[in-house]
């Protein structure tokens, strides 16, 4: 035995000594420990403010007032072609008449175009779908707010500053100076940004909206929950409860957790080589790329729930197996409903890096241009993270608070999700 | 089958300790085989017998934990098991109803008859076994769901109810023959977690009823529960015995003493002595059962 010469009383003085710098290690644990939570707390609210501050001006849009006659020398009515007619019509000529109205001083050509590019190019289906809605308004003078350019809305938000020289800066002074005439007028106006989430894509910013990209996860998403979910719980359950412990169990266990850490981008090429070249399915679906995220998901699924699994106490098994349970009536009737919140956690955190997954579906070619709202899973479509890569590789300034609010749909899509999951594992969990 | 063996042997008296030890030391030069020899002796075998083992052995892998083990299990007979820890008590136990199978380097030699059919046969299906053959736990594990749930699973897997009605009479008369059916007939739908420890093991002593066995398997019933739980359990136990036999593994030699018909003890692997339980208990035939029960280990 050691004992510290001096008996009982040098004991105690070594312990007091000693207690001094064992609290100061405490203390400096817990500072490091909170400092790094603070640290962290403010990046996160860095991020959001920044994104939040950015991106709300996308949710609303400038429009301006046309007084818009809508003659009768355009659309014929009473005719046999009435609907022709009033697919055909000139709508670009009642905006650019109404706009010399506006301004009857302007002649010159050149002059007339900025004007007329003060009003996004998308007016002129919106007057269409308004008379093909109510063709009673032909031969009538109304006055219809219609979207202005990204250019003339970018001015409004103040994104585009005045002080800047006229040949640095999208606007002429003369167009600056006809969008305030019009301010002054009452014919300006910012209204909430519908389009934004009724449209697909546009090369134009005032146009372009995120419902195509929305749609394209939601069902490239369900694909994959259909299919990882499933595949996901019954792997683990048959190499947790079923399978023969050997070499080979702890082989393939070693491959999944590896497989679980493989660059994403891989699978997108596995997905090409597999889904695309050899099984020929069409390019940029929901379809293919559902299935090149449940391969990068089912990982991750398979391995939560094994954890989840495990974590069902023994005895349960053994109580279930004492009075004769076969061994699939155990694990469904008493394993699975006790591990099933903790595959469902697992099964969110997969799903959660599945909607945020661009690199693999790049491979797919879910990247490209696609203006139609997908509306199944064989019609191409684009994803919310392709569709903020996409415009945040766009030159036009209103692409940039387009980016942002991009970003919020998705982070509030992945709030929605994660309430979801715990609103289901409340549920499902056993408290007794 | 009515004898109720009271506690009878009480340990704690040393008058009585020294009174064995006079006994045996008078009688050691014929009765008490010495420390060495470790072939079983006293009746393994009995007439008519609802269970029997020959030469059972168990190996975990590489390693022996049950070595040549024969014993029988008469009907309507409480047989208690004990031995020091690791002794492989359980691990026999364990063997009557194969739920060595769910372990996976567990390999189990020899012949079990269970109403002259070898259980341990690989051939042979174990969910009629277990069936036949109950279990009651260390732990009280009942199913995290409703009592009547507990006791209703059983029951409604091997399809022995025929309507509700029926499932509603089973699970009544199990809960009935367990003593809990007064306590609890008016929250079957309580979570059966919801109660007290003897409450719980009483729940899971009916869920193994519930399927009408001809053997319960008791693996240390009682050592998660108090000595009033204890108690109400050792009665049951010695009502149940009329209808079912029942093998008990257990810790502690009074109860032993107190429930058991036969006693069977076991250390490191071999049965070393078994017989009736005053006979081993009273006069021990094997020097180590005597060191055993006069607490010089274990």
């Amino acid at each position: 035995m050691n004992k510290p010469s001096g008996g009982k009383r040098v004991t105690a003085d070594r312990v007091n000594a000693g207690l001094a710098r064992r609290r100061a290690a405490e203390k400096r644990f817990r500072s490091v420990g909170l400092l790094s939570l603070l640290v962290g707390l403010a990046f996160l609210c860095i991020l959001f403010f920044s994104i939040v501050s950015k991106g709300y001006t996308a949710f609303q849009q400038t429009f301006i007032q046309l007084d818009i006659h809508f003659d009768e020398q355009f659309f014929g009515t009473e005719t046999e072609h009435a609907l022709e007619a009033l697919l055909s019509a000139d709508y670009g000529g009642l905006i650019r008449k109404s706009l010399r109205a506006q301004f009857p001083d302007i002649s010159n050509r050149q002059q007339l175009r900025q004007l007329y590019d003060l009003v996004s190019s998308g007016a002129v289906y919106q007057l269409r779908d308004r008379i093909l809605a109510d063709p009673g308004l032909a031969n009538q003078r109304l006055k219809i707010w219609v979207p202005a350019s990204d250019d003339a809305d970018m001015l409004i938000k103040g994104h585009i500053k005045r002080e800047v020289p006229e040949t640095a800066r999208r606007l002429s002074d003369a167009q600056i100076a006809w969008l305030d005439a019009l301010e002054a007028e009452g014919r300006v106006s910012l209204k909430f940004n519908t389009a934004f989430f009724t449209n697909g894509d546009s090369r134009e910013p005032e146009l372009a909206g995120i419902r195509g990209a929305l749609m394209g996860s939601i069902l490239t998403l369900s694909v994959t929950l259909v299919l990882s979910f499933p595949i996901g719980v019954a792997t683990a359950v048959y190499l947790e409860e079923f399978a023969v412990k050997n070499k080979w169990s702890d082989l393939i266990e070693v491959n999944i957790n590896n497989l679980a850490a493989v660059p994403s981008i891989v699978f997108g090429l596995l997905g090409l080589a597999v889904f695309i070249n050899i099984m020929n399915f069409p390019r940029s679906v929901p379809l293919v790329g559902g299935l090149v995220l449940t391969l990068m998901t089912l990982p991750t699924i398979i391995i939560a729930s094994r954890a989840a699994l495990r974590s069902v106490p023994p005895s349960i098994r053994e109580a279930a197996l004492g009075v004769g349970a076969s061994k699939m009536q155990t694990v469904f009737f008493h394993v699975l409903p006790l591990a099933l919140p903790g595959m469902l956690t697992g099964t969110i955190i997969g799903m959660a890096q599945a909607l945020g997954e661009t690199a693999p579906l790049l491979m797919i070619g879910m990247v490209a241009f696609i203006v139609d709202i997908p509306t199944g899973i064989f019609e191409p479509a684009t994803v919310l993270p392709v569709q903020i890569f996409l415009w945040a590789d766009s030159p036009e300034r209103a692409f940039i608070e387009r980016t942002s609010a991009a970003i919020m749909v998705l982070l509030g899509f992945l709030i929605a999700m994660n309430a979801l999951a715990v609103m289901l594992r409340k549920k499902l969990e056993r408290r007794w | 089958m009515s004898v109720v063996f009271e506690s009878r042997f009480s340990f704690t008296s040393e008058r009585r300790k020294g009174e064995r030890r006079r006994q045996s030391r008078a009688s050691a030069s014929t009765a008490i085989v010495p420390r060495e020899e470790r072939q079983t002796v006293g009746a393994a075998a009995v007439e008519n017998p609802r269970i029997r083992c020959m030469d059972v052995n168990v190996y975990y892998g590489s390693k022996q934990a049950i070595k040549n083990v024969s014993l029988d299990i008469g009907s309507h007979e409480i047989v208690a098991m004990i031995g020091p820890s690791g002794c492989g008590k359980s691990t026999f136990l364990r063997c009557l109803n194969r739920m060595n199978d769910t372990i996976d380097n567990c390999r189990v030699t020899g012949d079990i008859f269970l109403d002259g059919q070898n259980i341990n046969e690989q051939s042979i299906d174990v969910v009629p076994l277990r069936a036949k053959v109950g279990m009651v736990f260390q732990k009280p594990n009942p199913f995290p769901k409703s009592i009547y749930e507990n006791i209703a699973f059983g029951p409604r897997i091997h399809g022995l109810a025929q309507d509700k009605t029926d499932l509603d009479e089973i699970v009544a008369t199990s809960l009935q023959s367990a003593g809990l059916w007064n306590e609890v007939k008016d929250q079957l739908d309580q979570p059966g977690t919801s109660l007290s420890g003897g409450q719980q093991q009483r729940l899971c002593i009916a869920r193994a009823i519930a399927v009408n066995p001809e053997v319960i398997l008791m693996d240390e019933p009682c050592s998660a529960l108090d000595p009033i739980a204890t108690a109400v359990i050792e009665n049951l136990m010695i009502e149940l015995c009329a209808e079912y036999s029942i093998v008990i593994v257990t810790h502690s030699m009074q109860q032993a003493a107190r429930v058991s018909h036969r006693t069977a003890y076991f250390h490191l692997g071999d049965l070393i002595e078994v017989g009736a339980t005053e006979h081993v208990f009273m006069r021990p035939m094997h020097q180590l059962t005597e060191d055993y029960i006069t607490g010089r280990f274990g």
